[in-house]
């Protein structure tokens, strides 16, 4: 699996440490309440196709990247600078 | 019909024309007692404890593909009761013991093979962890001992050992685990199951779960509907997808772990060994293939193959610790698709749908927990209570942070195991 960064462009999977699901980009309130935080800590969609995953480029620029990719193909549709995502 | 040696022998001399097919392709009825979705080892165990020990046979196993054609028979066939955490150690421990008498308990040759589990150890550190490990599982009943590296040696003497990094220590013998022939384990529950009158249908996917009022009534399938008073998901790998048809959303992630075996060689490795200082692990075969793997890819996968980097990791791991194997040619590759909790122990429990109940999050070891699984599953079944072994698997334990069994103690969230 290679995963084009935005700064540095198609790197080896090798370089990027695996954070999943992109979920994290959506943090709860502190006071949101058990049912909402129970929901962002543990359960997941766990789709059979197509995902976004938060990646941490630690080999290479250091960013944080939003990965949309299929998780039965292994095939990456898109890759964007999570900062941008969570913008 | 029963097995035997004395049967083996007639129909090797009457050209093997005695033999019958071992279970019954019945057509799905309208309604069950109980269906059971997915014909694996767990779903096929649990099929199987709930007519011997509850006398309940008016159940249906829906299968999919074919009966054992999942993770059980894409696994290692390791079998082992080593677990530290109470909640895990008394319900590997009741596993081992159904393994123990599985041959005699279902006429059928799993191959239970318990030619003792080696975890070696690196560091002054980790020989710590592993006593302390050991001493949970004496206190559990279990069998442990903590071997110095002279004990290793006369195990294991083809190690590496003293590797310039990474030295052998000793490691923590589990005599009583060892490996299982993984297919005959669901082919036994299997003819266990059908014998006492379990309808097992294969080729018959389910495409929805009906739900009325709270209450489970039945499956949508390919070969038609069919009503039930309980429904029991044992789908790991794909339980997410499952549950998503009765609106349900689990702490599952879906991650692919791979595994490797060789050509067949003359027998080299006697045991089951893993490494303490990467991920690998390794056993022979009856075959004389070498099986063995590593950890999970890490990232969220259901692709049932791997990548390289994870490859490269166990190869090297293995050529670390026991180069004797480097000329052996690997054959194969697989994946197997995991269904990863956020604390790595699994899920036998209730929904909060009415009949509607839940046996997955396996993580990487649900093959040693076929027989536990599939008897403390039928208990909740059956009687609507816990089996007390399994009491601690309840699904409501990550949302109030309650019985955690973070056995790695890596913490409790997705991606740590």
């Amino acid at each position: 699996m290679r995963i084009n960064c935005p700064t540095c462009g198609e790197r080896d999977r090798r370089e990027f440490y695996y954070v999943g699901d992109a979920v994290a980009l959506q943090r709860p309130a502190p006071d949101a309440g058990l049912d909402a935080w129970d929901d962002y800590v543990h359960l997941r969609d766990n789709p059979a196709g197509q995902t976004r995953d938060l990646w941490h480029h630690e080999g290479g620029c250091g960013a944080w990247l939003v990965v949309t990719r299929n998780t039965v193909t292994h095939a990456i549709a898109k890759v964007e600078m999570a900062r941008e995502v969570a913008r | 019909m029963g097995f035997s040696g004395f049967r083996v022998l007639k129909e090797g001399l009457f050209g093997q024309k005695g033999w019958s097919a071992q279970w019954r392709d019945p057509a799905p009825k309208d309604e069950y007692d109980i269906v059971i979705i997915g014909g694996g080892g767990h779903g096929l165990s649990t099929a199987f404890y709930l007519a011997k020990e509850h006398g309940l046979t008016n159940i249906a196993v829906l299968e999919k593909g074919y009966l054992g054609g999942g993770n059980i028979g894409r696994n290692t066939t390791i079998v082992r009761a080593n677990y530290f955490l109470p909640g895990n150690s008394e319900f590997y421990s009741h596993s081992l013991k159904l393994w123990e008498g599985m041959e005699q308990e279902l006429n059928y040759n799993t191959m239970m093979s318990q030619r003792g589990i080696i975890n070696l150890f690196h560091s002054d550190g980790q020989r710590d962890a592993f006593a302390r490990r050991g001493n949970a599982m004496v206190n559990q009943g279990d069998d442990a001992e903590l071997l110095d590296v002279e004990g290793v040696r006369k195990h294991l003497p083809y190690l590496d050992f003293d590797n310039g990094r990474f030295p052998v220590y000793g490691g923590l013998m589990h005599r009583r685990g060892g490996t299982a022939r993984h297919d005959a384990v669901a082919w036994g529950y299997a003819r266990g199951a059908d014998q006492r009158g379990v309808d097992l249908i294969q080729n018959c996917e389910v495409t929805g779960i009906d739900i009325e009022g709270g209450t489970v009534k039945g499956v949508q399938t390919t070969r038609g509907a069919i009503r039930a008073k309980k429904v029991a998901i044992v789908t790991a790998g794909r339980s997410g997808q499952v549950a998503a048809m009765a609106g349900m959303r689990l702490p599952i992630e879906s991650h692919v772990l791979q595994a490797f075996v060789t050509e067949g060689l003359k027998p080299v490795i006697d045991h089951v060994v893993s490494f303490g200082m990467g991920h690998f692990y390794i056993s022979q075969s009856d075959k004389g293939g070498l099986v063995f793997g590593g950890d999970l890819d890490f990232y969220a996968s259901y692709a049932a193959r791997g990548n390289l980097p994870m490859k490269e990791h166990v190869m090297e791991a293995a050529m670390t610790l026991m180069p004797v194997i480097g000329k052996a040619r690997v054959l194969r590759s697989w994946g197997g698709i995991m269904d990863m909790t956020p604390d790595g122990s699994p899920i036998i429990d209730k929904t909060h749908i009415d009949g509607l109940y839940l046996d997955c999050g396996w993580c990487y070891g649900g093959f040693k927990a076929v027989p536990g699984s599939g008897y403390s599953f039928a208990h909740l079944l059956a009687t609507g209570q816990h089996h007390a072994p399994a009491a601690g698997f309840r699904l409501d334990r990550f949302r109030d942070g309650v019985g955690l069994m973070d056995e790695e103690g890596t913490g409790a969230q997705h991606n740590l195991h």
